[in-house]
């Protein structure tokens, strides 16, 4: 009994510092958060309550369907790129027995540049003279693009970026999960006469069904909050074709001040992102236990 | 071990895919970064040509230290430096305790205090943003790098990683040190952190990372120019710095970041799936 009291008191003395952390850093203002969304503030005045308000003035700015347009079709332009193409890769990579320690390194290279980096190389890259993807496609005989300077391709642009700087992390990923498959189960599925492609649908995607799903719900979570690339690379241009939900948000509290607005952006944020992180949570449980 | 394809046949095949995938991954991988390299050695003049040079007409390597001096990184590295190492140190103090008595102390009301913070995890950090940057200003800690020190501490997913190791750390280890009088601190210090030096590794480098790597947050704690980090100050010298010094100061700012993967390759690509998901 005494050990019991004395072991709860060492505990709780261990935790004091990470209670106070969690507390005074996620749980206040997750609860606060919930709260700003119908308040006025600024630094100026006093908080104060005003309802539906801060969601009427969102709804009124043409803006906030254009950002919530343009995060969609970031997050759809991710998921092509970003989740398919590291799944094919791995594979790709699961079959060659060469290099393997050089193909690990270079793909995760990007990952640990930071973004802004990754972004003001890439926003060279993309310039239409001298940049080196028109330099190579021209090379190629192919016509260059306009890339960040038109409204049509400066999403894809913006993609590209963020897939070339973070595939390396689901590709070795995918990889390690693709490791774990017996090899009696391909053997099993080409004595039965199954090509290439089918021993792909019927054996390597259900196999790794469950990392699959974990990082699809992963990263439609990622991209739907993207901010740096348009921060850095576009500002929101041109023609507000890279203005993302996010982005929306900053320019709400930290260009205007209006922290109420942008919180009430928060919310109608988390209640589509609630959604799939709840979904995410379920699947791990479900593998956890 | 069979895959896919079986091993031995289509050897010709083989061979094409391999040189193939070489290529390929090289050219999307690895041609940016030393593009960028020797790009940054080209007068300012030679950089805007059209077609640009492969190999720089004129090798200006001064450009690195004219870079160095002319944007003050040594100020920014050193501000960086002041940030990541505070997040690491901060939040390994923070941390392990409260993933050690949550682990083997199991104190009542434990699991909800585990729960209350796995559920942060599922807050959108997009989310968190205006209330968090309230709360900070509020505490006066703008400008201030323990805002970010202290951010970095309420971790829920390092403390769920050190957690589980330690649920498997050999209970009779510890009851032994005990039984020998070892207090809960001593057991902590002395047997339970030289068990998890691999999991210790894996939080050091991602505490480190990720601190390194961030971008919104210094950006919004840091108004003050002095106090930036190296990706903020970065940011805000792009447009008005001759594309030449720019490259040079965004390849200088790569290096520490890229030298700590080299070296610790290993850690980091264990750390990837140690506590994401399982395969």
């Amino acid at each position: 009994m005494r050990r019991r009291v004395a072991e709860n008191l060492a505990a709780y003395g261990f935790l004091s510092a990470a209670l106070v952390c969690f507390a005074v850093f996620s749980w206040y203002p997750i609860a606060r958060g919930a709260v700003l969304g119908f308040q006025q503030v600024d630094f100026v005045t006093d908080p104060a309550w005003v309802g539906w308000e801060n969601f009427e003035r969102l709804f009124a700015d043409p803006l906030f369907a254009t950002a919530w347009r343009n995060t969609l079709l970031f997050t759809a332009l991710a998921l092509v790129f970003g989740f398919v193409v590291p799944f094919l890769l791995a594979v790709v990579l699961n079959e060659l027995r060469h290099f393997k320690a050089y193909f690990r390194l270079i793909v995760y290279l990007p990952v640990m540049l930071p973004p802004v980096v990754a972004a003001l190389i890439w926003k060279w890259m993309y310039d239409p003279g001298p940049g080196l993807l028109n330099t190579a496609l021209r090379g190629l005989g192919l016509e260059g693009a306009a890339w960040l300077d038109s409204a049509d391709t400066s999403m894809l642009s913006l993609v590209i970026v963020a897939t070339w700087a973070n595939l390396g992390t689901a590709t070795l990923i995918y990889l390690a999960a693709l490791q774990s498959i017996p090899g009696d189960l391909y053997e099993a599925a080409e004595l039965d006469g199954a090509g290439v492609l089918r021993r792909l649908w019927h054996v390597t995607v259900p196999q790794t069904r469950f990392v699959l799903l974990v990082l699809l719900l992963l990263q439609v979570v990622a991209t739907m909050q993207v901010f740096t690339e348009p921060y850095v690379m576009t500002g929101g241009g041109p023609e507000d074709s890279t203005v993302t939900v996010l982005l929306l948000l900053y320019r709400y509290a930290f260009y205007y001040n209006d922290f109420g607005t942008a919180s009430a952006l928060s919310l109608l944020l988390l209640l589509v992102l609630g959604a799939f992180t709840a979904l995410y949570l379920r699947v791990t449980r479900k593998a956890d236990a | 071990m069979r895959t896919l394809i079986a091993p031995g046949r289509h050897r010709a095949g083989y061979h094409v895919a391999l040189a193939v995938t070489t290529v390929v991954l090289t050219a999307i991988f690895v041609v940016p970064l030393v593009w960028v390299v020797l790009s940054a050695m080209k007068p300012a003049v030679e950089l805007a040509r059209v077609p640009p040079t492969v190999l720089p007409e004129t090798w200006t390597p001064g450009t690195y230290a004219e870079a160095w001096d002319l944007m003050d990184l040594g100020r920014y590295f050193l501000n960086t430096i002041v940030v990541a190492v505070g997040v690491w140190a901060v939040q390994l103090a923070v941390d392990v305790p409260a993933a050690y008595a949550l682990s083997r102390l199991k104190p009542v009301l434990g699991k909800g205090i585990l729960g209350m913070m796995l559920l942060t995890l599922m807050m959108p950090a997009a989310v968190l943003l205006v209330p968090t940057y309230l709360t900070i200003s509020d505490l006066g800690l703008l400008n201030n790098p323990l805002a970010l020190w202290l951010l970095g501490a309420a971790n829920a997913f390092t403390v769920f990683l050190l957690k589980r190791f330690f649920d498997q750390l050999p209970a009779e280890v510890l009851e032994a040190a005990r039984i020998d009088g070892a207090g809960q601190f001593t057991l902590l210090w002395r047997i339970v952190l030289p068990l998890s030096r691999p999991i210790l590794a894996v939080v050091s480098i991602f505490a480190v990372v990720a601190a390194w790597k961030d971008f919104i947050w210094p950006l919004l704690v840091f108004s003050d120019p002095a106090r930036q980090t190296l990706s903020v100050a970065l940011q805000r010298f792009a447009p008005d710095t001759p594309v030449n010094l720019l490259l040079a100061g965004l390849v200088l700012s790569s290096v520490p970041m890229i030298g700590l993967f080299l070296v610790f390759q290993r850690h980091v690509l264990a750390g990837l799936t140690a506590g994401s998901v399982k395969g």
